[in-house]
């Protein structure tokens, strides 16, 4: 209460500088001067020829197949997370500490242990890629397959942001929804479906940011076949292996640059959702 | 989970608190399913391969000389990574929660850059500049100090790429939490040091938890990032996730999926402590990832 | 308190990580080359040599601790041969390069000049102890009939070769296919082109390199032919699977020479010259032409030759100086805007 008397600028708390001096410090070392290094070396190369390497089929289709199957594997974690995240939230069953212990499993796990094993499931004479085969789909080296392994690496980004909302979800409004003679359907889509929604988003669009950027689980399954199954940071390390360090560094930093578009969106949607949550 | 009490409702009445038996199994079965077939499957592959040829394989493949040096790079880099992060992301929190000051939500997102970028282009910039055609390099090279295809190229490379974990943990949850707290104490008489152990730190305990196991997580998993700037280098500059690539690109499968089970185990280890040391305590404090 | 028991409960979890720090580096010293050997070197490679240089590797360290009663330690570092060649000109300490084709050696003296431009000249043949050539290899039985390169080109074909940008052994693939193409078309270099374009319109697939390419094929399932080096292919169908795979081998080929060579810059600075040329002379001994036998590469020697020509079918090779050397091709096939790229302009991919 006193604090709040106080004017904004002035600060009770100390170690601000040391704090913010560290912060600055250590995040200019390791991130800001090698980010500019990148930034001010694709700039070397001059407009027209970050117009020719950006516009170029080979890059487009990269961009395509990175951005497009990110979105679709971020649609369905959305989709499944959230069903995932209602389970565990409101259900009890057998197994359900497991598997929410078990959730996290794909932050936990290297990206390269992921790619083995799923092109392992997923080659035509794995467990699962055998079965498939039968019904003429194939999943190894094709989008299929990068769909795939974005879905597992996103897998917990949703649950891990919606399973909190539902657990502090007010369950009063429900009720009394329910006393005012509400269907089921009707209460879950107008009662508990509004607040979750900016989880959801914040979770979906995380996913979206780790999947167009995913290298390691990608590369075993992967196609690699340029114009077709080739992502982006297989196309930026087969620049670099080309010399080609100035078309490297325009793709990546086009990467960057998306990637701190969608950051911004991210920040903005979890503002938001604070907002929601009051806190 | 608050319900509804029995005896509040008229008799006779049945209330659709929840969904239907039916609805409820059928979520619970694809959910399940789900599950299993996206995160169980992949593992038991995993397991499967490597045992394929009997324990005694397995365990040869596990001792190797150039897989035990790859298991000595990871841990080494985890063992120095994680702290460094813990450190950074406390103090950034604390600078960013508890003060006001402008261009605070640019350092927010200029502290998740690491999350959002492709490791790939984490490992590029450090080549770009420590390696001979870059900025660095020819004074790096005059000097014989070796950072890039080498072990501080593996270090600073996972530095970069797990940066952000211990931070946006604790920045949300820190928010949430205010100034209050702290500021009393320090009108109490407590020095900052005291203030932060005392006050902030219980009430953080489990977003910075959950951050230092998502931070190792990845130190100890990160591959893109650590292969462009490894140099592969047997048994000097191999992680162990790059240590799995070379052993399944010659051959040995046995032996590259056991790496990988040690991973996954690894990986297992880390949940597992965590969910006892949650389990411990009071309910999750909903700390946004 | 809680305050207290989380104070003393921190400064103990301070100590146990320090401990386990130390513990770490100290296991990481013991084991790192600065105590053990006098020497080092490393040896930047491609892929497929993983095995051989394992072998020679020893074997050269026991004949040099012989020789001058120093201990040697060689590390070894394999990837794609483009890749090495980035990496050594970027700072990758590697004291010999043992690369897939002259031109990712000429690359490094021309981005970073650490060799001197004539340095294929410094050894005997073409700086390459061993050699080797383009095969098919096939499933057993051949189901699919193929039996040489129009095989590859048939419709209904399933072919596994990698991406020429990223690979050493793709260039030679892609230059054997070419030089076949040349002199069945009379040197008509657009039917080429669209011959080369129905082999990799056939390719489901372009590993990032050779022996990518050998798994995608061999333990994947994926493809009716893989074009290899003669040496993977010698190894997939002896050693890794004799029941499942055997060799084709086409009716013209090429004779592919993966160099060695010194890197001048990089030897001076730490000292290392001496061992480093021994090390390379070690590969034209007949020790180290026999371990080259063993494993599947064509020894420069004619008496381990002849020794091994169980597994050495003769055929007609050209040589990529028909083609005006690796710089020509280079700049004609496979930088950008070159017939690689106008082949994959116009493909649509199969499935």
């Amino acid at each position: 209460m006193i604090a709040s008397a106080q004017p904004r600028s002035w600060t009770l708390l100390p170690g601000f500088g040391l704090a913010l001096g560290i912060t600055l410090t250590y995040l200019g070392l390791i991130v800001l001067i090698p980010l500019s290094v990148l930034l001010v070396k694709a700039g070397d190369a001059g407009p027209p020829k970050i117009w020719a390497e950006l516009s170029s089929p080979r890059v487009l289709a990269a961009f395509r197949l990175s951005f497009g199957m990110a979105f679709l594997a971020a649609v369905c974690n959305a989709l499944f997370g959230f069903m995932l995240a209602w389970v565990l939230a409101r259900y009890r069953f057998a197994g359900r500490r497991l598997m929410d212990a078990m959730i996290d499993l794909p932050f936990a796990l290297p990206t390269a242990v992921a790619g083995i094993s799923l092109a392992q499931l997923y080659a035509t004479n794995g467990w699962l890629g055998s079965v498939l085969a039968q019904a003429g789909i194939t999943v190894a080296f094709t989008p299929l397959g990068v769909l795939i392994a974005l879905i597992f690496v996103g897998l917990p980004f949703v649950v891990r942001t919606v399973q909190p909302v539902l657990e502090e979800l007010d369950r009063e409004m429900e009720e009394a929804a329910v006393l005012l003679g509400a269907a089921r359907w009707d209460i879950i889509r107008r009662v508990v479906i509004p607040p979750l929604i900016p989880a959801v988003m914040t979770g979906a669009t995380l996913a979206f940011a780790r999947a167009i950027g995913e290298y390691g689980s990608v590369i075993f399954i992967a196609g690699n076949m340029p114009g077709y199954s080739e992502i982006v940071p297989l196309l930026i390390v087969i620049k670099l292996e080309q010399y080609d360090y100035l078309g490297a560094a325009v793709i990546a930093s086009g990467m960057l640059i998306a990637s701190f578009i969608l950051l911004l969106a991210i920040n903005s949607l979890q503002a938001r959702m604070r907002r929601w949550q009051g806190g | 989970m608050a319900r509804l009490k029995a005896s509040s409702v008229a008799a006779g009445q049945t209330l659709p608190l929840s969904e239907s038996r039916g609805v409820r199994a059928a979520l619970i079965t694809i959910a399940v399913v789900f599950f299993v077939f996206f995160l169980l499957l992949p593992l038991i592959v995993v397991f499967a391969e490597a045992l394929r040829q009997g324990f005694h394989a397995y365990w040869a493949g596990l001792r190797d000389p150039e897989t035990l040096a790859a298991i000595r790079l990871t841990l080494l880099t985890a063992i120095l990574v994680v702290p460094i992060n813990t450190v950074f992301g406390i103090a950034a929190a604390w600078a960013i929660t508890k003060f006001t000051f402008a261009g605070k939500n640019l350092l927010i997102t200029l502290i998740d850059v690491p999350f959002s970028v492709s490791p790939v282009i984490g490992g590029m910039v450090f080549v770009l500049l420590f390696g001979l055609p870059g900025v660095l390099g020819p004074w790096l090279a005059a000097h014989d100090i070796k950072i890039v295809f080498a072990v501080p190229g593996v270090i600073i490379a996972t530095l970069f790429v797990t940066l952000p974990f211990v931070a946006r943990e604790l920045i949300p949850l820190m928010q949430k939490q205010g100034t209050d707290q702290e500021e009393a104490a320090i009108m109490l008489g407590a020095n900052g040091l005291q203030t932060f152990l005392r006050i902030t730190l219980p009430n953080i305990k489990w977003g910075l938890l959950y951050g230092v196991l998502l931070c190792n997580g990845r130190a100890i998993g990160e591959f893109g990032a650590v292969a462009v700037v490894s140099g592969h280098i047997m048994g000097l500059t191999n992680t162990m996730p790059l240590h799995v690539e070379v052993l399944y690109n010659d051959f040995n499968f046995v032996a590259a999926f056991a790496v990988a089970s040690l991973l996954v185990m690894m990986a297992f280890a880390t949940l597992v402590l965590k969910a006892v040391l949650e389990s411990r305590a009071a309910p999750r404090s909903a700390g946004l990832p | 308190m809680a305050g207290v028991s989380t104070r003393t409960r921190d400064s103990g979890m301070c100590q146990h990580l320090g401990v386990a720090l130390a513990t770490l580096l100290l296991w990481q010293l013991q084991a790192s080359p600065l105590l053990c050997a006098e020497t080092t070197l490393l040896n930047a490679s491609y892929e497929p040599t993983r095995r051989f240089y394992s072998a020679v590797n020893k074997a050269f360290a026991a004949q040099w601790q012989h020789q001058s009663g120093q201990s040697i330690l060689i590390y070894q570092s394999h990837a794609g041969s483009g890749a090495q060649a980035r990496a050594v000109s970027f700072g990758l300490e590697a004291d010999v390069v043992t690369l897939a084709l002259a031109y990712d050696i000429d690359a490094i003296v021309e981005r970073a000049g650490l060799l001197a431009p004539d340095w294929q000249k410094r050894l005997p043949d073409n700086s390459a102890p061993y050699a080797s050539t383009i095969v098919f290899l096939v499933r057993k039985g051949n189901p699919k009939q193929i039996r040489d390169w129009p095989d590859l080109a048939r419709q209904g074909v399933t072919v596994v070769t990698p991406n020429p940008k990223t690979s050493g052994g793709a260039r030679w693939n892609f230059m054997a296919a070419w030089g076949y193409a040349m002199r069945s078309y009379g040197n008509d270099e657009s039917k080429a082109r669209d011959f080369l374009g129905r082999i990799y319109g056939n390719a489901p697939v372009l590993d990032t390199g050779a022996r990518g390419a050998t798994i995608t094929f061999t333990r994947r399932g994926i493809g009716d032919v893989l074009i290899a080096w003669e040496n993977e292919a010698l190894l997939a169908a002896r050693e890794i699977g004799p029941d499942e795979f055997e060799i084709v081998v086409p009716s013209l080929s090429i004779l592919a020479e993966p160099p060695v060579a010194v890197v001048d810059k990089v030897v001076d600075r730490r000292g290392t010259r001496q061992a480093a040329e021994a090390y390379l002379g070690f590969l034209y001994s007949p020790e180290g032409q026999k371990l080259a036998a063993q494993n599947y590469y064509r020894p420069r020697s004619k008496e381990v030759l002849e020794q091994h020509l169980d597994r050495f079918t003769q055929v007609e090779l050209m040589d990529i100086a028909a083609f005006g050397g690796w710089k020509q091709v280079q700049k004609v096939h496979f930088a950008d805007g070159g017939t690689f790229d106008r082949i994959y302009g116009s493909q649509s991919p199969t499935k």
